[in-house]
């Protein structure tokens, strides 16, 4: 009975206990409810991902409306991918939040953040689940408005500048989307998402729907900091406080890539078929700039979570690249590593929120001599490292060689030599960390005891130990990864 | 489980934790358990396993287990104990790290199925043990190890070249028995005949094994050269040329290790002579001389490191392996020079000792080939070994003048290390059927007859009387403090004018170069900072606006593309 009702329930669960949040008030209460929230919505999310294994996607009608008219969730594989990503992160990041964010912004409001953070869970939750085009783009806001919030909350007042600056960018990308969305309305005359796929392959060269494209692309492309429209994701990354870069940097752009996904495979597929759009070469392009432009940048950061930030732009590169071959090996690639850069980005930010907690600082020069002070959040940190670099046996190196294995298939050598090329770059800036962890000698003034508090280095150790683990074991990851990128491209299993 | 782990990972993955176990004790009970797992996880392999898997378009081959493998594999890990036990006192952990990697290196390359895997092996052993010899921190390690390195480095290359010809020719890297056509195997032979420390190709090994720490060499001498010899057995069995190399190299070494002085040396030079041996019954190709090359690497593998081990032992406690300032260390280190006669003895082939057993097998396939040339060197080469290896080890360092030194005896952790082997000598010696059960072939040969014990024991009786009589006459080389030149200086001296003379003559010309590329570069590193630095263009925060025209300008690039 309730099985049935579980895509339903993903979404309900986080949007009611958010207000119950803030009706409780009482910290540690609020923190309570969210955790439990979080740990809901992965348990359903996994059984999601069990059911749609099982036995094929599920459809879901909102109140028992049929589309095209009702709303109707839709759980595929690679939505259920999503899901867990997603859902798994807040689950993994919500045990660190407790101390965290009582360090980071004292007991005033805290049950805020918690509402915030449950919102945009809600949010980013629903834009993976739905099958409707107009619902996605409410969700979309839910998330961006929540995140607007959160990013805002951070301890340094350049946060405020940094959130509105995203919130000004983010409006824009999210109009864009919703002008592309009418335009494909006034055209087909409805929303469903599968209804829109069938109705666009009837009118075939039509120019509104190829504008209607242009604007949805180009939005979400804004969303999910494609380089060079990345400019508000630095700043908010590094002025949010610690559990939200951690949060948002794992989730809130893969989301925006998965509605890309969404969209450019299943409701414009007859387009791609067709070869109407220059988009593959653009992506192409845009992606193999982000690589080498975002990494050099990253490279010469002196606080640390800009740096990591940089490098999450190199790595939406990576995954829009993958995306750019329009096979199934490189779609596979994209698809990987969202799961696999959720978890290294996300484990490393939180160590950084360790280091946060513990020293006030992320200026690589607070750092120095990190290996001997804090020695296993350095060691989570250049593990961490070793997975941007894509080092075998890191789940890094899976992306980059389904990547590589997709550019060779396609015939691009090049393609796959930069890919090489540009994994240089990260041993460069993830040296800078080592070098300055291991090889310099810590301050005097750092106080005494071992490490940090165990409720902040045990989440942060579960996403680097996955991130370990799934660069091993590649059964899951790459086994649903490739189901989804099948299904995607409408090839037969 | 286990059998699901390829042979030497443990030991290489396992090297990882060491520096992190800070207990010296818990340390060592580590590493010992290391090998031991391994040789474990080695006997539940069943041969006839394979591995194999497409990668980079080629079919792989990272695990083949049968007969030959398996005993390289045995051997590899029981040496690797070994020295494990007699490194216990060791407190350095590069040391530690080096020699557990480069053993597991050398047990990985030996079950390796294609030439790709056993070249990341081989460079793995040449890279992990180079760090030995510099654990000895002086300049003379220092450079002797670069030496070392360069030339296994480009050993590697050599047989990775090789190996990718190889390829292009058969359109297969599986690692088989080779024939020598065309340039891929040549090359390959080659890079396994540097390795193997053929005539002329064998000086890295007198060069480095002396320089490396005492712990460091007994490693060394199990591992490298024995590698190359199985790479010999598995590539090239029965190449004739091979029979001509092998006999070559168990003569020359003779002369320069009876006049030299350096102990560690002497060894290193019996060591090329017994490789001689193991060469010869590659080349034969026969199975009794292929079972006489394996069998003759086991126990050779353990004595020779019995023989490092003492000399190590006594490098360790007086601070000299200087034949000309040792002598009369008997009286204070008695079990040292009783483990080191063991030693001795089974390099000389005496009966009821491990070399007599498998040494026979060897020159007994020589015999049966008829090379009768061939087998008349052998016989020289035995006497020769048993002249500077068998009597002049142990007589200069432990008996000979008095030399005045009392060290104490060598530490406990070093006599286990000693005693075990020598047991071990002396039990392959005596009963040689287990060793025989475990060769690649059946074997059909019985080690004590009598006319094998006697041939033996007359070579030998004569090879004393000479010692002794050319000692008694005043005749025999003394040992002089002395550098002896081999063939290496006729790469290095002459190499390193030449190499003077053109840098003198391009000095101007390359300092001006140097110059223009280091402007070049400064000038690179100042752009890219100057666009990706913290305040660089693309590293600064924007205006909200520029993203905003941004986005402009990529829908109207879209749109542009889109109606055009």
């Amino acid at each position: 009975m309730i099985a049935a009702h579980l895509p339903a329930l993903q979404v309900v669960v986080p949007l009611i206990l958010a207000p119950a949040c803030m009706l409780v008030r009482l910290r540690d209460a609020a923190w309570g409810v969210a955790l439990a929230a979080s740990w809901a919505s992965l348990a359903i999310a996994w059984l999601l991902l069990q059911q749609v294994l099982a036995s094929g996607p599920i459809s879901y009608h909102l109140g028992n409306w049929a589309p095209p008219i009702g709303i109707e969730y839709r759980v595929d594989e690679l939505s259920a991918f999503v899901l867990l990503i997603v859902s798994g992160i807040g689950a993994v990041v919500m045990p660190f939040a407790r101390e965290s964010v009582r360090a980071e912004f004292g007991t005033r409001r805290v049950y805020m953040f918690y509402t915030c953070y449950l919102l945009c869970l809600t949010g980013l939750l629903g834009i993976a689940i739905t099958g409707d085009a107009f619902n996605l783009f409410v969700f979309l806001e839910i998330s961006s408005l929540s995140s607007y919030v959160l990013i805002a909350m951070g301890r340094n007042r350049r946060a405020l500048t940094a959130s509105y600056q995203y919130l000004v960018m983010g409006t824009i990308g999210a109009t864009f989307y919703v002008i592309g969305i009418g335009l494909l309305y006034a055209e087909t005359g409805t929303l469903n998402m599968a209804d829109l796929a069938s109705r666009i392959a009837e009118q075939p060269g039509s120019r509104s729907i190829g504008v209607a494209f242009g604007f949805i692309v180009i939005g979400l492309s804004l969303k999910l900091a494609l380089f060079p429209l990345h400019l508000w994701l630095p700043n908010a990354y590094t002025y949010a406080p610690s559990m939200v870069s951690a949060f948002l940097a794992a989730t809130a752009t893969k989301v925006a890539l998965y509605a890309l996904l969404r969209m450019v495979y299943t409701v414009f597929e007859s387009d791609l078929t067709l070869g109407l759009v220059p988009m593959y070469a653009m992506f192409l392009g845009l992606a193999l700039f982000a690589m080498f432009a975002a990494s050099t940048v990253a490279i010469f950061q002196n606080n640390l979570k800009r740096m990591l930030a940089y490098s999450s732009v190199a790595q939406i590169g990576y995954m829009i690249l993958g995306l750019s071959y329009i096979n199934v090996t490189g779609l596979t690639a994209t698809i990987v590593h969202m799961f696999n850069h959720a978890m290294i980005k996300g484990g490393m930010f939180l160590a950084l929120g360790c280091c946060m907690y513990r020293l006030g600082s992320v200026h690589i020069r607070d750092l120095a001599g990190l290996g001997r002070t804090m020695p296993l959040t350095a060691a989570a940190l250049v593990a961490g490292g070793l997975g941007l670099i894509g080092v075998p046996l890191t789940a890094g190196f899976i992306s980059k060689w389904y990547l590589v294995l997709g550019a060779i298939e396609r015939g691009w050598w090049p393609v796959a030599v930069l890919i090489m090329l540009s994994s240089l770059l990260a041993v460069a800036y993830v040296w800078r960390m080592v070098e300055a962890m291991y090889f310099t000698p810590p301050p005097e003034t750092v106080p005494e005891g071992m490490d940090t508090r165990l409720s902040m280095l045990i989440p942060t150790w579960v996403l680097i130990g996955a991130s370990l683990y799934f660069g091993v074991q590649t059964e899951l990851t790459v086994g649903v990864a490739r189901d989804a990128a099948t299904a995607l491209l409408g090839m037969p299993r | 489980m286990i059998e699901h782990i390829p042979p030497g990972v443990i030991l290489i993955a396992g090297a990882v934790l060491v520096p992190l176990l800070r207990n010296p004790a818990v340390r060592n009970a580590y590493m010992l358990l290391l090998p031991l797992v391994g040789l474990w996880g080695l006997t539940q392999m069943a041969p006839g396993t394979h591995w194999a898997f497409e990668a980079f378009g080629y079919r792989l081959a990272p695990v083949r287990v049968d007969q030959l493998s398996l005993i390289f594999g045995y051997i590899f890990h029981i040496a690797a104990a070994l020295s494990i036990v007699y490194a216990f006192h060791i407190r350095d952990a590069v040391q530690q790290v080096a020699g557990l990697v480069y053993a597991g290196a050398a047990i990985g390359g030996a079950f390796a199925g294609d030439l790709i895997t056993l070249f990341v092996y081989w460079e793995g052993t040449a890279v992990s043990s180079v760090f030995l010899i510099w654990a000895s921190r002086n300049n003379a390690a220092l450079r002797s190890g670069m030496r070392y390195v360069i030339i296994h480095v480009g050993s590697g290359v050599l047989l990775l070249a090789g190996a990718m010809l190889h390829y292009r020719a058969t359109g297969s890297v599986a690692f088989d028995k080779m024939t020598l056509s065309g340039l891929g195997p040549t090359l390959i032979l080659i890079a396994f005949g540097i390795k193997a420390a053929f005539p002329l190709l064998h000086n890295w090994l007198q060069d480095a094994y002396p320089n490396a720490t005492v712990t460091g060499t007994v490693f060394l001498s199990a591992f490298t050269t024995k590698l190359a010899i199985y790479a010999l057995a598995r590539g090239f069995p029965g190449l004739d040329m091979l029979i001509w190399v092998g006999a070559a190299m168990t003569a020359f070494p003779i002369f320069y290790a009876v006049i030299e002085n350096d102990l560690r040396r002497v060894l290193a030079y019996s060591l090329n002579n017994q490789l001689g041996f193991m060469v010869v019954g590659v080349g034969i190709g026969t199975e009794m001389s292929l079972n006489g090359t394996a069998a003759h690497a086991f126990s050779h593998i353990l004595y020779k490191a019995l023989l490092f081990m003492s000399m190590g032992a006594v490098l360790f406690r007086t601070g000299t392996c200087k034949g000309s300032e040792l002598g009369g260390l008997y009286k204070t280190m008695p079990w040292t020079a009783g483990f080191c006669i063991v030693g001795a003895a089974s390099i000389s082939a005496f009966p009821l000792f491990s070399g007599f057993i498998s040494k026979s097998l060897i020159i007994t396939a020589a015999a049966d080939g008829g090379h009768w040339i061939v087998w008349m060197v052998l016989l020289f080469a035995s006497a020769g070994v048993f002249h500077h290896s068998g009597i002049k080890i142990p007589y200069f360092a432990f008996f000979q003048h008095d030399s005045g030194k009392r060290p104490k005896e060598a530490p406990f952790n070093m006599l286990v290390a000693m005693g075990i082997t020598a047991f071990l000598c002396i039990a392959i010696g005596v009963l040689p059927g287990p060793l025989y059960a475990i060769l690649p072939y059946q074997v059909n040969f019985e080690p004590y007859t009598t006319t094998h014990v006697i041939t033996q024991l007359q070579l030998l009786i004569f090879s004393a009387l000479a010692f002794g009589f050319l000692m008694r006459t005043g005749l025999y080389p003394p040992e002089l403090r002395s550098v002896n030149l081999d063939f290496d200086w006729f790469y290095r001296r002459p190499a390193i004018m030449i190499a003077h003379a053109f840098r003198d003559a391009g000095s101007r010309t390359q300092i001006g170069f140097m110059t223009g590329l280091q402007r070049q570069v400064k000038w690179l590193i100042a752009v890219t900072f100057r666009h990706h630095g913290p305040e660089g263009v693309l590293a600064r925060t924007w205006q909200t606006g520029s993203t905003v025209l941004w986005v402009a300008v990529l829908l109207v690039l879209y749109l542009i593309f889109y109606f055009v």
